[in-house]
C-alpha cells in the first residue's frame, strides 16, 4: 500500500503550479528601478589579436551609457577556477588566466571583446556593431591531439604548451597494469570518442548586477545552481567584495544540467558595472549567445583497453584519454577527467589493476565543464562498450561476462581510491531481465524482421558516485572549495517549518521531496514545511546542487537541524508535562509521556517556544530555529543496469528506441514520482547523446551546430516510454536518510545501452561493425553500414 | 531587429504600391523572414505585410479541376482545406514546421523564399503547379531556379498556385534531425500524361525533377521500376547531417516509398 505523505509517498510536486502556469520567479522576472541593459560584442574569430578598439562612434550612439573593454578590467581579478589537479610528475596543472573581457586577445568564438551599457538592450546592440575593432586572426587550434604536438600554435602564448596536465591514476599501479597486459589471455581495445555537448537549459542565462551607493552593498541576480559558490568566487577572486556586502540571488532557475554551476564573466561584470556606473545592469542571454558562451560537456577522445585471463576474469584496465578543456579553464573543468573520472573507471567489477591517463588539452573553443554526470558518463561509455566488444570477441554473452566480473562484496575498495559501501549488482540486473522483458526479445527482433527492421539489444551496467564528498578528502585531491551542505530549521510560533538549505532546487523538486522528510520525522503535514533557497541572504553558506547530492548531503543537513530541533522541543514538553527529557516521545505531531496518557502537541510546544511564560528559561533559550552543517563521510555510489532496445532501418540508417528499461539502485527514496522524473529526464539527456546532440567546430574554430538548426535536441517522440524500476535498494550507511541520489543515474547509463544496441542490431544483420561514435545519426549508421 | 517600417495593406494592388517603396520587403506569414530580422541578418526599410489581403486566403476548385490555393493561405488552413481534394498536397502541409509554424506560415511565402530544404516547391514541382503572381502566371518548371532563388522580379507578389490534382500522389520527408526540414523529401505524382518526381532537400540546386525516375515510372508505376536508378552524389548538399553519397541514396529510398504509399 503506497503512503500517502512523508517519506515514501509520492504527491505532486508544489512548484509545478507556478511553474506550469508562468507565475515563476526567475531571474529575467526580475527588473530592477533604473536598470541599464549590457549587450557583450563577441569575437567572431577563435584566435586573434586585438591590436585596437575605437568605442568612440559606439559611445557617441543613442542611449549609450557606457561603454567597457578589457582595460576597465586591468587590476581586476581573472574569474577563478575552483580546483588544481597535480600531474604524474607531482607538478601542479597549467592555469591560464581568464580575464572578465578580452586583455589583447581573443581564443574562442564567442569570448567577450567589449560591453556596451545602454538605456535599452537594442540600443546596446546597435552601439556595440558601430565598435571599430581592430582584429588580427590567428591560426586556431581545434584538434586536441593537433594541439598537443611539438610547435602547435599556443591558445595562451604565456603557458608552455596547450597541455593543461599529463594525469596518472594510479600512477603507481602503471608498470603493474603493463604486466598484466603482457601475461593477459586475450586484450580487447577500443577507440573512441565522447562527443561534446551543450547543456541547452529551457531558461538561459541571465544576471542582473545592483549597487546601492548609500550602503556599498552590490546584489547579484544570476542563473545560478550555487548561488554561495557563486558570492564566494566573485567576491574573493574577481571584484574583491567580502561577502557581507555581497548577496548573490538564483530564484526560480529553468534547469542548469552542469552549466550553471559555474561562474561567468557575465556575472562579475554586472555586479562591477553596476557600481561603475552606480545603477543595475542586466543581461540577458540569447540562444545564440548561450552556445558559444555556456560551458559544453564531453568531449573526450580515449583508447581503453581490457585485458582478460583465460577464464575471461578481467584483469587490468588501461585507458588513454584526450580532455578538451577549451580555452579557459571554467570553474570545475579540471575535475571532471580526473576525479569524476578515473575514480569510477571500476564501474561495477572487480577489475584488480587499473590505469588512467588523461590529458587535458586547451583549444580553441568555449570551455567545457561538468555536464549530468560530469566525468562518469565519460567513464561508463567507455568501460560498458568495451567489455560489450569484448564479450563478441570471446563469443559469450554480455551480461554473463558482467555478472562473472561483478563485485559481490562490500564494501568494496577498488583500485582507484574510492571505497563502495553497498550495492547488488546481480540483484539490478536480475530486475532489468525481468522488467525490460529481455526473454521475449527473440519474438520482438522477428516481428522486426518481418517489418523489414534490424533489432538489437543493449544491455549494460553503470554505477557512479554522488554526493561529492567529503571536504578533507576533496580537498587533498585539489578542491579549491569544501562540499558540505547546510541548512537552517525555523519553526513559527504556530509549528509551521521554514527550512532555509543551501541546496539550490532549479528542477529537481526539492520544495516538495525536503518536506516529505521532516514531515515524517515530526509526524505533521507536508503542508506546514515551507523550503526557502537560492538567496545568501537568507540561506546559510551551502556548495549548491549538483553531482546528484541534494538528498544525500543537503538532505542529511535537514536532518541534522530537524534533529536538533526535535531535542529542543522535547525539552520544552518535558517542562510542559512536567516530565523527564528522557521519557519524552514524540509521534504524529504529538509530544507525550512514555508509559503514560499525558500528552502535548507540537503547535502547543512551538508556542512556547515563542511565547515563553511557562518555559524553562534558566536552562534553554527561547525560540526555535537550528542550523547544521553536514559534511558526509564518504560518496554514495548509486549503480543499475540498463537495457535498450532498438530497430534500425536498413535503407535509411535510422535508429528508433523501440524499448528502455532502467533498474536502477538508488538506496532509501522519499518520492517514487520525482525519481522516476529524474530518471526519465536524464535518459532523455542520455539518449540525446547517442543519437542527436553534438557540438562541431570547424577546422577554424567556428560552431557548426551553433543553433537548434543544427544542434538536435531531443524531443518527445525520439524517446519511448520508459520501464523505470527502483525496488532495488540497498541504502547508503553513512547519510541518516540512507539515500544515494538520482539525477544523473540516467544520463551515465544510457549512452552505452543505445550504442551496444545499435552495434548489436547491425552486426545480427551481418555487418562488421564494432563501434560507431556518438551521436549515431541516421547518416552516420548509414555509413557504417555502407563502408 | 533593426526599425523599420510596418504595412498591412488590403488588397494586392495597395500591396504592389506599397512593395515599390525604398528597400521594402514583402511579410508572408514571417517565419523565415523575421527569424532572420532578430538576428539581424535583413534590414528592410518597410515590411509590407500580406496578411490583410483577403483575396490571398483561402482554398477552392477551378473549373479545370485545379486546386487554386491564395497566396497567403496557412499551411494549417491547406492541410485541412485540401485534404479530401488533394490528400498528398494537405498531408504535406500538415506535417511542415510545428503547430505554430503552420498557423503563420503560407504557401506564398514559402514558395517566394524557396528554401532548398522547403517542403512546398517540391510538391509545386512535381504537381506542375502555376505559380500565379499579381503579373502573371510562372509554370513551376521556370519558377524554381536554384536555392533561394526564383522568377520572381522584385516586387512581384504571390497571389495564387494552382495545382493540376493528379490521379495518385506522396510526399516522403526524411527529418534532418535538428531542424526537422527536409534532409531530403521526395513528392511523387502520377497524372495521365506521366508522373513527375521532385527532390527538395538534397541539391546544391534547390528542388529538382528527377527525370530518369519519371520515365521509368511514366512507363511502369511501380517500386521496381526504380531499381538500378540513382542520382548522382555530385552536386548533392553535404554537411553535418549526411554526406552527398548520403542525401543521393536517400533520394532513390524516398522515391521508392513514396511509390509504394501511392498505393
Amino acid at each position: 500500500m503506497p503512503k500517502d505523505s512523508g517519506i515514501g509517498a509520492s504527491p505532486k510536486r508544489r512548484e509545478d503550479l507556478r511553474f506550469l502556469t508562468g507565475t515563476g520567479n526567475y531571474t529575467d522576472d526580475i527588473n530592477v528601478n533604473g536598470q541599464a541593459y549590457v549587450h557583450f560584442l563577441r569575437s567572431d574569430v577563435a584566435h586573434g589579436r586585438i591590436n585596437g578598439l575605437d568605442t568612440a562612434a559606439a559611445a557617441a550612439m543613442p542611449g549609450v551609457i557606457r561603454i567597457f573593454t578589457g582595460a576597465d578590467f586591468e587590476g581586476v581579478g581573472g574569474l577563478p577556477c575552483g580546483w588544481q589537479v597535480t600531474d604524474r610528475h607531482g607538478q601542479p596543472m597549467q592555469e591560464p588566466a581568464h580575464p572578465v573581457l578580452a586583455q589583447g586577445k581573443v581564443r574562442h568564438v564567442g569570448d567577450p571583446i567589449a560591453a556596451v551599457v545602454a538605456e535599452t538592450a537594442e540600443q546596446a546592440r546597435d552601439a556595440a556593431e558601430a565598435i571599430d575593432v581592430d582584429l588580427e586572426e590567428l591560426p586556431a587550434v581545434i584538434d586536441m591531439k593537433a594541439a598537443i604536438e611539438e610547435g602547435a600554435t599556443k591558445v595562451h602564448d604565456d603557458l608552455t604548451s596547450n597541455l593543461c596536465y599529463d594525469w596518472g591514476f594510479v600512477e603507481e599501479n602503471r608498470e603493474a597494469v603493463d604486466k598484466a597486459f603482457a601475461d593477459a589471455a586475450h586484450v580487447t581495445t577500443l577507440e573512441l570518442v565522447n562527443n561534446r555537448l551543450v547543456a541547452n537549459p529551457m531558461e538561459p542565462r541571465v544576471a542582473v548586477g545592483d549597487y546601492n551607493r548609500a550602503t556599498d552593498d552590490s546584489t547579484l541576480y544570476t542563473t545560478s545552481q550555487n548561488p554561495h559558490v557563486i558570492r564566494l568566487l566573485m567576491g574573493a577572486f574577481v571584484l574583491g567584495i567580502p561577502e557581507h556586502k555581497l548577496r548573490v540571488v538564483a530564484p526560480d532557475v529553468g534547469g542548469g544540467f552542469g552549466s550553471k554551476i559555474f561562474h561567468y564573466a557575465e556575472e562579475a561584470f554586472c555586479t562591477f558595472a553596476a557600481k561603475a556606473i552606480n545603477r543595475a545592469v542586466k543581461w540577458t542571454s540569447s540562444r545564440s549567445e548561450a552556445f558559444i558562451s555556456d560551458a559544453h560537456g564531453r568531449d573526450h577522445v580515449t583508447k581503453i583497453e581490457l585485458a582478460l585471463d583465460a577464464d575471461h576474469n578481467f584483469t587490468a584496465l588501461r585507458t588513454d584519454t584526450l580532455a578538451n578543456m577549451g580555452a579557459y579553464l571554467s570553474t570545475f573543468a579540471p575535475s571532471v577527467p580526473t576525479w569524476l573520472h578515473g575514480t569510477l573507471m571500476a564501474g561495477n567489477y572487480k577489475t584488480p589493476l587499473i590505469y588512467v591517463n588523461v590529458k587535458a588539452v586547451f583549444t580553441n573553443t568555449v570551455a567545457v565543464d561538468a555536464y549530468r554526470g560530469a566525468g562518469r558518463p565519460e567513464a561508463t561509455f567507455q568501460l560498458e562498450r568495451v567489455i560489450d566488444k569484448a564479450a563478441r570477441e570471446l563469443n559469450v554473452d554480455p551480461i554473463e561476462l558482467r555478472r562473472k566480473n561483478f563485485i559481490t562484496e562490500f564494501p568494496y575498495a577498488t583500485p582507484v581510491a574510492v571505497e563502495y559501501d553497498t550495492g547488488d549488482y546481480n540483484a539490478t540486473m536480475d530486475k532489468l531481465i525481468e522488467v525490460a522483458d529481455l526473454a521475449g526479445f527473440d519474438a520482438r527482433k522477428a516481428e522486426s524482421e518481418k517489418n523489414g527492421k534490424l533489432r538489437g539489444l543493449g544491455v549494460n551496467c553503470y554505477i557512479e558516485a554522488c554526493g561529492i564528498a567529503p571536504s578533507n578528502l576533496v580537498g587533498q585531491l585539489g578542491a579549491r572549495a569544501g562540499l558540505y551542505e547546510s541548512a537552517t530549521v525555523r519553526v513559527n510560533a504556530t509549528g509551521g517549518l521554514v527550512v532555509m538549505t543551501g541546496s539550490h532546487s532549479h528542477g529537481q523538486g526539492h520544495e516538495t521531496s525536503f518536506p516529505q522528510v521532516i514531515a515524517e520525522m515530526i509526524g505533521i503535514d507536508e503542508s506546514m514545511v515551507e523550503i526557502v533557497h537560492g538567496d545568501t541572504a537568507n540561506a546559510p553558506m551551502g556548495m549548491g546542487t549538483y553531482g546528484s547530492r541534494s538528498l544525500a548531503v543537503g538532505g542529511s543537513a535537514m536532518v541534522r537541524a530537524t534533529e536538533k530541533i526535535i531535542n529542543k522541543a522535547k525539552k520544552i514538553a518535558a517542562h510542559l508535562l512536567e516530565a523527564s527529557d528522557a521519557d519524552i516521545e514524540l509521534k504524529d505531531g504529538q509530544f507525550s509521556v512514555a508509559g503514560t496518557d499525558k500528552s502535548v502537541a507540537w503547535g502547543d510546544v512551538t508556542l512556547a517556544a515563542y511565547v515563553p511564560h511557562n518555559y524553562p528559561l534558566e536552562d534553554i533559550e527561547p525560540g526555535l530555529e537550528e542550523t547544521a552543517f553536514y559534511d558526509p563521510a564518504n560518496f554514495t555510489y548509486p549503480a543499475g543496469a540498463y537495457a535498450c532496445e532498438v530497430e534500425v532501418d536498413p535503407d535509411t540508417g535510422k535508429v528508433t528506441i523501440e524499448r528502455f528499461a532502467a533498474a536502477d539502485d538508488f538506496g532509501n527514496i522519499v518520492n517514487p514520482m520525482i525519481v522516476d522524473g529524474q530518471v526519465h529526464g536524464g535518459l532523455g539527456q542520455g539518449i540525446g547523446q547517442a543519437l542527436l546532440e553534438g557540438a562541431v567546430y570547424d577546422e577554424n574554430g567556428q560552431l557548426l551546430s551553433a543553433s537548434f538548426m543544427d544542434y538536435a535536441m531531443p524531443r518527445a517522440d525520439d524517446v519511448p516510454f520508459y520501464t523505470v524500476d527502483h525496488s532495488c535498494q540497498t541504502p547508503c550507511t553513512h547519510n541518516p536518510l540512507g539515500v544515494k541520489g538520482c539525477g544523473e543515474a540516467g544520463a551515465i547509463g544510457s549512452p552505452p545501452a543505445v550504442v551496444n544496441a545499435v552495434v548489436d542490431a547491425l552486426r545480427s544483420a551481418g555487418k562488421d561493425i564494432t563501434h560507431i561514435d556518438m551521436p549515431l545519426s541516421p547518416s552516420r549508421v548509414w555509413a557504417a553500414m555502407n563502408q | 531587429m533593426y526599425e523599420f517600417e510596418f504595412e498591412r495593406p488590403s488588397s494586392i494592388a495597395d500591396a504592389v504600391a506599397a512593395l515599390k517603396g525604398d528597400e521594402a520587403q514583402a511579410l508572408g506569414g514571417g517565419q523565415t523572414l523575421l527569424p532572420t530580422m532578430k538576428q539581424r541578418l535583413a534590414s528592410p526599410a518597410t515590411l509590407v505585410s500580406l496578411g490583410g489581403i483577403a483575396e490571398m486566403k483561402g482554398v477552392c476548385v477551378e473549373d479545370d479541376g485545379a486546386l487554386a490555393i491564395g497566396g497567403g493561405t496557412t499551411h494549417a488552413a491547406v492541410a485541412e482545406a485540401a485534404a479530401d481534394k488533394y490528400p498528398a498536397l494537405a498531408d504535406l502541409a500538415g506535417h511542415i514546421g510545428d503547430p505554430a509554424v503552420r498557423n503563420r506560415g503560407t504557401i506564398g511565402g514559402s514558395l517566394a523564399n524557396n528554401d532548398p530544404s522547403a517542403c512546398y516547391p517540391s510538391a509545386a514541382l512535381a504537381s506542375g503547379a502555376t505559380i500565379v503572381t499579381n503579373a502573371r502566371e510562372i509554370a513551376a518548371d521556370d519558377y524554381f531556379q536554384g536555392m533561394f532563388t526564383t522568377a520572381l522580379e522584385e516586387g512581384e507578389i504571390i497571389t495564387n498556385v494552382k495545382f493540376p490534382v493528379p490521379e495518385a500522389a506522396n510526399y516522403q520527408k526524411f527529418l534532418q534531425p535538428a531542424s526537422r526540414f527536409a534532409l531530403v523529401g521526395v513528392f511523387v505524382a502520377k497524372y495521365a500524361d506521366g508522373v513527375r518526381v521532385a527532390v527538395t532537400g538534397a541539391s546544391e540546386e534547390g528542388v529538382f525533377r528527377w527525370t530518369e525516375a519519371e520515365a521509368a515510372l511514366s512507363a511502369n508505376f511501380s517500386g521496381d521500376a526504380l531499381d538500378g536508378l540513382s542520382v548522382p552524389a555530385d552536386g548533392m548538399i553535404s554537411d553535418l547531417h549526411g554526406t552527398s553519397e548520403y542525401r543521393a541514396h536517400l533520394v532513390g529510398v524516398m522515391t521508392k516509398r513514396a511509390v509504394a504509399a501511392c498505393g
